[in-house]
């Protein structure tokens, strides 16, 4: 094992910096150290200014992904250890723009998240609090649950290749939530997700790289949802062609 | 500066307790202005990492009675009786509302809410979704918080101050981290959801994030941090990391287990083990089901004893599920096996787990009454950042998750009544005080050059005089050096050096900043240790090894002074249980002073 290895980083201040640059940095090598690790080792002793964002390092809280060697991933969860010999190459997550070395912009991501009315929708008033849980089986649970682990890390954002083109591409995480409530059989608001659903820019935009599932940290399987949402689509607009069709 | 940005009720932390207050405020008055600041993205709130679950009373062999004498006794009586009923009671009505919010909760196969044991319990009455339940909670909360769309986010903003005036809290000041500006945002009533501050001790199960802003801030405002001496180490976390394997690891039949094979809690007045075959394995308020406090305790006597494993990271026991089958840590604790497999290397389903006890949950915090009103008129607190008190001197597991609900909810509905009955602001005063903190900013941390001491020296020295000082046993010496630590670090934190002077994303800056907080959490605590002569749940005196309820059932009260923190005391509210011993693993009828004041289900 090598005492040592190397990171390359990228560099971008806004108010200094016309491009971006790599900075290499030397940290200690250790066996069970993540990237994240070794961000922290630099940050605290050789270089305060570098920036990125971290939180739980146990892969739930979605903050610190980047990426590394060209792959997106959690460096909470990416160890040194299977990148020997180095270098290893750290990146801000592609396809966002950049506010400050790892750090890129979320505002497209959150507004695109609240676009698809992620909460559950009820025709019929709700049911008070007294009448108790909706009734679920597990079955019921298990045909969502899957969409629901997402942690909005954006990892598959960064690998799709139509976002990287199309920044109006409702993209994988978010088409995959929609279905997490399209699912869910307490949920009545599926008409109301479909205008964005179903509009260019969501899932007829997928072209099924499936990259996006590839790179999830938590198995959601974002291209599952978008193939699924793109059958039922299919059937709807054939279920409205029929008089009574439509329920 | 510029000018103040205005709201009706402007809430500070956007984790589970601060997006259930916005809720409530919302649907209490739809038309009211609300503002959440969070220092990032509610979705990484720490919430999100709680694992087992909420307790809340459903099912018909549990009653809300029992769920009370649980919390209490679990306390070891510090807890408020009337703050405890008032909590067991909302407790299921908000899990309900959880689940019409789409909380994806496991289900019985008749579709009904499923339920598991935790520590301490008499009764299953965990809600669980799988073991990632405050990720899922986290969720349901901060997605269906985007219908109100009158909810103004301040997504990685910085809290630094409150802005008191005329003797009501109107706002706060922070620091928007993208552009680094500097803001007033003002409101007629603040709530401080902010969480713990686990961070001031070196091993803790608590995310980067967790540093004590909250507390830090209310505490400088002039409000008193209330039992703040209590700090709660889980006995399951994963040596080096720091990170969490759940209780629930245990509530479905885990067990610790030493280094000469033995399950060791039957020592420690715990109960008999039962043979993990045995129908009745695992038994309710037994052995590995005992209280967090009593378990933490028994591994620091098996590493007296030498009955520990000696690893990289420190010593540590055996937390054994593979007696589970594959199949049920899959469906129940699919993400300890995760976890076990990522950041400590073995599979679960085939070797034992290596765990030792990590800081993990701070039962003090800033003082409310049960309608959660500090004494600061205008501000309010809810989660772990608050004291009401149901957690006394001990936490139950599985109790935070839904107290931050409970008192979430509570929050927002009297912040808004607040606000609506509070117009008037003094905008102007306000500008001026916020004006003052952004030149203390700037003069202090920013623009400063000559300084010679690293952030993170400072952090890591205090965090190591906390562990050796104020752990899990604590004593007269111990503390008072911990104390004097605490005070030559607060000198040294005047002479920091930043590296990074520039105004774009400044994570250096708020690093600074959160040290700061740390440093005045960690001196209230350790003070409020040092005058708590007697042990009590987590609060374990060496050199007081008894409850001494004649002179300290009382909570402590820590006030800022410009010298070291002034601690004075409260009474604790008795209302139906009057103290008696803690008792787990055998037989006991709790002691209840009849008439019944409330109903039980």
């Amino acid at each position: 094992m090598p005492d040592t290895i190397t990171l390359e980083l990228f560099r971008y201040h806004p108010d200094r910096d016309e491009r971006p640059r790599f900075q290499a940095y030397e940290v200690p090598f250790r066996e069970d150290w993540v990237v994240l690790d070794a961000l922290n080792y630099l940050k605290d002793r050789v270089d305060g200014s570098l920036t990125y964002r971290w939180s739980c390092r146990m892969g739930v809280c979605g903050s610190c992904g980047m990426m590394v060697n060209g792959y997106p991933k959690l460096t909470c969860a990416a160890f040194l250890r299977d990148y020997l010999p180095g270098p290893i190459r750290v990146e801000p997550l592609s396809g966002f723009p950049v506010e400050r070395d790892m750090v890129v912009v979320l505002d497209d991501f959150m507004q695109k998240l609240s676009s698809v009315k992620p909460w559950i929708i009820r025709e019929t008033a709700a049911e008070t609090m007294a009448s108790g849980e909706y009734r679920q089986t597990p079955a019921q649970l298990a045909a969502f649950k899957q969409y629901s682990m997402c942690i909005n890390c954006m990892l598959c954002y960064a690998a799709c290749p139509v976002y990287q083109h199309e920044e109006q591409f409702v993209g994988p995480a978010v088409l995959a939530l929609a279905q997490r409530y399209n699912l869910d059989s307490r949920d009545q608001g599926n008409s109301q997700r479909y205008p964005v659903v179903w509009a260019d820019d969501g899932i007829w935009d997928c072209t099924f790289v499936g990259e996006c599932s590839a790179v999830c940290p938590k198995h959601v399987d974002p291209a599952g949802a978008i193939q699924q949402a793109k059958i039922q689509s299919t059937v709807g607009f054939m279920r409205s062609l029929l008089p009574f069709g439509n329920r | 500066m510029a000018e103040a940005l205005q709201h009706d009720i402007v809430i500070v932390g956007g984790g589970g307790a601060g997006l259930r207050a916005v809720i409530a405020a919302a649907e209490a008055y739809p038309g009211l202005d609300i503002a959440m600041v969070s220092k990032v993205y509610p979705m990484r709130s720490h919430t999100v990492s709680a694992e087992g679950g909420a307790a809340g009373v459903i099912k018909p062999n549990d009653t809300l009675d029992e769920h009370a004498f649980d919390t209490i006794s679990g306390a070891d009586w510090l807890a408020d009786q009337d703050a405890v009923e008032l909590f067991v009671r909302e407790a299921p009505r908000e899990l309900v509302q959880l689940e019409h919010w789409g909380c994806p909760w496991s289900r019985e196969p008749d579709g009904s809410v499923a339920v598991r044991p935790f520590g301490g319990m008499k009764n299953e009455r965990t809600w669980f979704a799988a073991d990632k339940t405050g990720f899922h909670m986290l969720h349901a909360l901060f997605q269906t918080s985007l219908q109100h769309t009158q909810v103004k986010r301040y997504d990685e903003w910085f809290a630094t101050r409150l802005l008191v005036e005329d003797g009501r809290c109107q706002g706060v000041v922070a620091i928007e981290l993208r552009t680094g500006q500097l803001r007033a945002i003002l409101g007629k009533a603040v709530i401080m959801c902010t969480g713990g501050g686990g961070r001031i001790f070196p091993f803790t199960t608590n995310a980067a994030i967790k540093t004590g802003d909250g507390l830090g801030m209310a505490y400088l405002a002039g409000v008193p941090l209330k039992d703040l001496e209590f700090v709660q180490y889980h006995p399951t976390g994963l040596p080096g990391t720091g990170i969490l394997i759940t209780e629930a690891a245990r509530g479905e039949g885990g067990i610790l287990v030493n280094n000469k094979g033995q399950r060791y809690l039957a020592d420690y007045n715990l109960g008999t083990p039962l043979d993990v075959g045995d129908q009745r394995h695992p038994q309710l308020r037994s052995m590995e089901l005992g209280p967090r406090d009593r378990l933490s305790q028994a591994f620091m006597h098996e590493q007296e004893k030498g009955n520990v494993f000696e690893g990289p990271y420190g010593t540590y026991v055996h937390l054994d599920v593979r007696h589970l089958g594959e199949n049920k840590i899959d469906s129940k604790i699919p993400f300890v096996r995760e976890l076990a497999k990522n950041y400590a290397g073995i599979d679960p389903v085939h070797q034992p787990i290596p765990v030792r006890p990590v800081v993990h949950y701070m039962m003090g915090g800033i003082s409310t009454n049960i309608s959660a009103e500090t004494v600061l008129p205008g501000l309010y607190a809810a989660g772990e950042c608050a004291c009401v008190s149901i957690n006394g001197a001990n936490r139950l597991g599985s109790n935070s998750l839904t107290e931050l609900l409970v008192f979430g909810a509570i929050a927002g509905r009297n912040a808004a009544e607040w606000a609506r009955s509070h117009p008037g602001l003094n905008r102007a005063a306000l500008e001026r005080q916020a004006d003052v903190e952004q030149q203390r900013i700037a003069h202090d941390l920013i623009n400063k050059h000559g300084g010679t001491e690293r952030i993170a020296t400072i952090r890591t020295e205090l965090q190591l005089a906390m562990e050796s000082g104020a752990g899990i046993y604590r004593t007269q010496s111990s503390l008072q050096a911990t104390a004097d630590k605490v005070a030559e670090l607060k000198q040294r934190y005047a002479n920091i050096t930043l590296d990074d002077h520039s105004l774009s994303f400044n994570t250096e800056l708020t690093s600074a900043l959160e040290l700061e907080f740390m440093l005045h959490i960690a001196e209230a605590l350790t003070h409020s240790a040092l005058q708590r002569k007697e042990s009590r749940g987590s609060h374990q005196r060496t050199d007081f090894p008894q409850r001494d309820d004649q002179h300290y059932l009382r909570h402590s009260l820590a006030h800022h002074t410009d010298a070291a923190p002034r601690i004075d005391y409260a009474d604790v509210a008795i209302t139906s249980w009057p103290p008696g011993e803690r008792v787990y693993g055998r037989a006991e009828e709790p002691a209840r002073t009849p008439p019944a004041a409330h109903s039980g289900s």
